[in-house]
């Protein structure tokens, strides 16, 4: 045999899972949301979603040509930033200000920061909360249900009926109105293990039983709160973010809790109103924090590793 | 049992356990490193143009933590050349020409033990090193205070991919490995015995079973463990045979506990039985570009292009070939290197196989974290390391690693994580040398 074999470290083998895998799974499962969205609102929501894709894309694909590093837009991870900001986005949003968010998200937040894998807060998330601020009025205006949920939340005669909260056919963002899309798009990331289950439930779970004490145990009204918003969004596709949210089961609970809590705290006392975008940016920066104090306990090392 | 460690569900492709076991006859010449095993090279005693029989010792263990090598053909040294060993060290390989006669060498002889002095020496003798691929000398692992061993772990998990070796020694050689048992018991008192296989080996529990409930004189239980990657893990195998746990730096013996492979059991019986020393291995010829994948009895040195031959060669130029599995095998640049002592498998992987993504940047996933059985941080490791950041390299407990390979098999970005682990490792050690010099 004159041909040399491959001669490396082991394992030699791999599970065949991989990060532009993982990145196309999260774009499957925003589809249901998608077109919800474009249904709900209209063509005028097809177009937000294209600039926001393209700029997203195209973007990094320019960054990465100017720095001379290596491209990384096969990894899928620019087209998942670009859909998820476009589907926090109302539809009614100015062509330029969708460019404007792109670059902020994927040049600012990511390129900037090293790229995949090193941003310290979720490009999309910040992105929104960059846009909240610097377009102020337009982007509130687009959330009806919010002003309803957030300025007075006891004003629960204007809120929609639950299954219309459920189905989305109301004024908000592209993405986030329509819980059932969300909802399966949530199913399909566990089933194919993007996800697991602890942050979405435990951040819902805890801005549920938050809005059920305050709402005076009124359940109708609670699920009202819950549903309303871009809390399931937020929770399934946001907060699940790998790069910025714990490693550790335990972690992730912390990070639920936290977020959730914040939400609520932001809906009830803040000048803004809507909180989850904020709560999820907070956790961001305390992600390192909850990592290093959870992490897990060491096989027979004589304690933990902190 | 408080806990299960978690690991990870690997392909089995265990399909050479329905072949029969072939025995291969002696190739034309064998090439014997002096070096199969943890610690110490041998010193080889033969110069060229001996003339060396079936059994003839042509290395003595040189020190404590080393073994003793043998010719395993009958014929004469040609050459006594470098051998690169999979470490990166040098050392001697001893060339034999098979003169096809196969003579056994006429000192041979049943060894009289009678003590555990006795037999710490005749296994000394016997070449028998740790045969699951640790390679570890068995006879040190024998030379314990025998009033702290509780228990006696035969590993036969064999959780590696493709290697169907134990297992058919365990179902082909009970007899040897009972006998082995009966005089450990007699010689140093061995405690309660405990054979953990993984529950996907049927065929291999039901053998040790029958065995275990011949033998009266004390416990021996077959404990049909989960088959869950890294289970033959020694750490691992003595946590959920025993809920014991070695700390780190520790041994087995620490705890209570003797571990064996299951093969080097039945070698240590059938050395007991005949006083043939270590010449021969069941190994399994395994992989995409192998034509026959089986098990076969080969004679150690045999060169593994010799081996595949025999298995009707290979149908393609494979990427890879590993010695062991494809967890914690390690690879060699060609077909030329010979089965060694400890060697439990031979794999030929086509490119298919041995397909890896491309490695690009982490992207925080913890699915590392999540797996490592040992609960490390596999992606906090790298950032250590790659600060050359030894404090927090410490902090991480690097150490504990076992080098499984886990964290690199499931990495979506395909870091080479357990290379890290190791690098960080030695880096670390390093830092400690140092540190002592000052």
């Amino acid at each position: 045999m004159n041909n040399l074999t491959k001669v490396m470290a082991a394992p030699h083998i791999h599970s065949g899972r991989y990060t532009a895998g993982i990145m196309r799974d999260v774009l499957i499962s925003l589809l249901p949301a998608t077109v919800a969205g474009v249904i709900i609102f209209g063509m005028r929501a097809l177009l937000v979603i294209a600039v926001c894709l393209v700029c997203s894309i195209g973007f990094e694909a320019v960054f990465n040509l100017i720095t001379k590093k290596s491209q990384t837009v096969s990894d899928l991870s620019a087209a998942v930033t670009g859909l998820l900001l476009a589907l926090n986005l109302p539809a009614n949003i100015p062509v330029w200000q969708c460019v404007v968010g792109s670059l902020f998200a994927i040049v600012v937040v990511k390129c900037l920061f090293g790229g995949i894998g090193n941003n310290l807060v979720n490009p999309a998330i910040t992105a929104r909360v960059f846009m909240l601020v610097a377009f102020g009025s337009l982007t509130t205006a687009a959330f009806p249900v919010d002003a309803v949920a957030g300025a007075t939340p006891l004003a629960a005669e204007q809120m929609p009926s639950l299954m219309t909260l459920f189905l989305g056919n109301y004024g908000g963002s592209i993405g986030e109105t329509c819980t059932a899309a969300l909802f399966l798009g949530g199913i399909y990331l566990l089933a194919r293990r993007v996800i697991t289950w602890h942050i979405p439930t435990v951040f819902i779970g805890t801005v549920f039983v938050f809005s059920y004490i305050t709402e005076g145990f009124d359940l109708v009204s609670a699920l009202g709160f819950t549903m309303a918003g871009g809390l399931f969004i937020g929770a399934i596709f946001m907060a699940t973010d790998y790069v910025t949210s714990p490693f550790t089961a335990w972690g992730k609970v912390i990070f639920g809790i936290g977020a959730g809590f914040l939400t609520c705290m932001i809906r009830y006392f803040g000048i803004y109103p809507e909180g989850v975008s904020f709560a999820i940016l907070f956790m961001n920066i305390l992600n390192p924090y909850i990592n290093r104090l959870t992490r897990h306990k060491i096989f027979a090392s004589g304690g933990t590793s902190l | 049992m408080a806990f299960s460690l978690t690991g990870i569900h690997l392909p089995h492709r265990k399909n050479t356990i329905k072949q029969p076991l072939a025995v291969m006859s002696a190739p034309q010449s064998v090439a014997i490193p002096m070096s199969m095993h943890i610690g110490r090279p041998a010193v080889p005693t033969v110069k060229v143009g001996d003339t060396v029989k079936v059994g003839t010792k042509i290395g003595d263990a040189n020190g404590k933590i080393s073994a003793c090598v043998f010719s395993s053909v009958s014929g004469k040294v040609i050459k006594l050349s470098e051998y690169l060993g999979s470490d990166g060290s040098v050392t001697t390989a001893v060339v034999i020409e098979s003169d096809g006669e196969m003579t056994i060498d006429p000192e041979i002889a049943r060894p009289v033990v009678n003590n555990r002095e006795e037999l710490v020496s005749a296994i000394r003798e016997s070449g028998i090193v740790g045969l699951g691929g640790a390679g570890f000398p068995t006879h040190v692992k024998l030379d314990v205070d025998p009033s702290k061993i509780e228990y006696l772990i035969i590993n036969g998990a064999e959780c590696e991919p493709y290697i169907t070796s134990d297992s058919v020694t365990m179902m082909t050689k009970a007899d040897d490995m009972k006998y082995a048992l009966l005089e450990l018991n007699r010689l140093i008192g061995i405690g309660k015995v405990i054979i953990g296989i993984e529950n996907n080996k049927k065929e291999a529990i039901a053998s040790m079973k029958e065995m275990a409930s011949s033998i009266k004189d004390f416990q021996v239980t077959v404990r049909a463990l989960r088959t869950l990657y890294p289970q033959g893990g020694e750490k691992v195998l003595v946590y959920h045979t025993t809920g014991r746990k070695i700390p780190t730096g520790k041994l087995p013996i620490d705890v209570g506990c003797v571990v064996l492979n299951c093969t080097t059991l039945a070698a240590i019986g059938a050395y007991l039985k005949t006083g043939m020393p270590l010449v021969e291995k069941c190994v399994t010829v395994e992989g995409g570009a192998v034509k026959n994948p089986q098990n076969v009895l080969a004679r150690i040195g045999t060169s593994l292009q010799d081996l595949f031959e025999f298995c009707g060669g290979l149908t393609e130029q494979p990427t890879k070939i590993i010695y062991g599995g494809p967890m914690m095998g390690i690879t060699v640049p060609n077909a030329d290197y010979p089965l060694l002592s400890n060697t439990n498998a031979v794999l030929a992987l086509t490119a298919k196989e041995a397909w890896l993504p491309k490695t690009t940047a982490c992207i925080r996933c913890g699915t590392c974290v999540n797996t490592c059985p040992f609960g490390l941080a596999p992606a906090n490791i790298a950032e250590a390391y790659e600060k050359k950041d030894t404090d927090a390299l410490e902090e991480l407990s690097i150490t504990t690693c076992m080098e499984c390979g886990c964290c690199s098999f499931v990495c979506p970005s395909n870091r080479p994580l357990a290379q890290i682990n190791r690098l960080s490792k030695q880096l670390l050690k390093e830092k400690k040398r140092e540190e002592k010099k000052s």
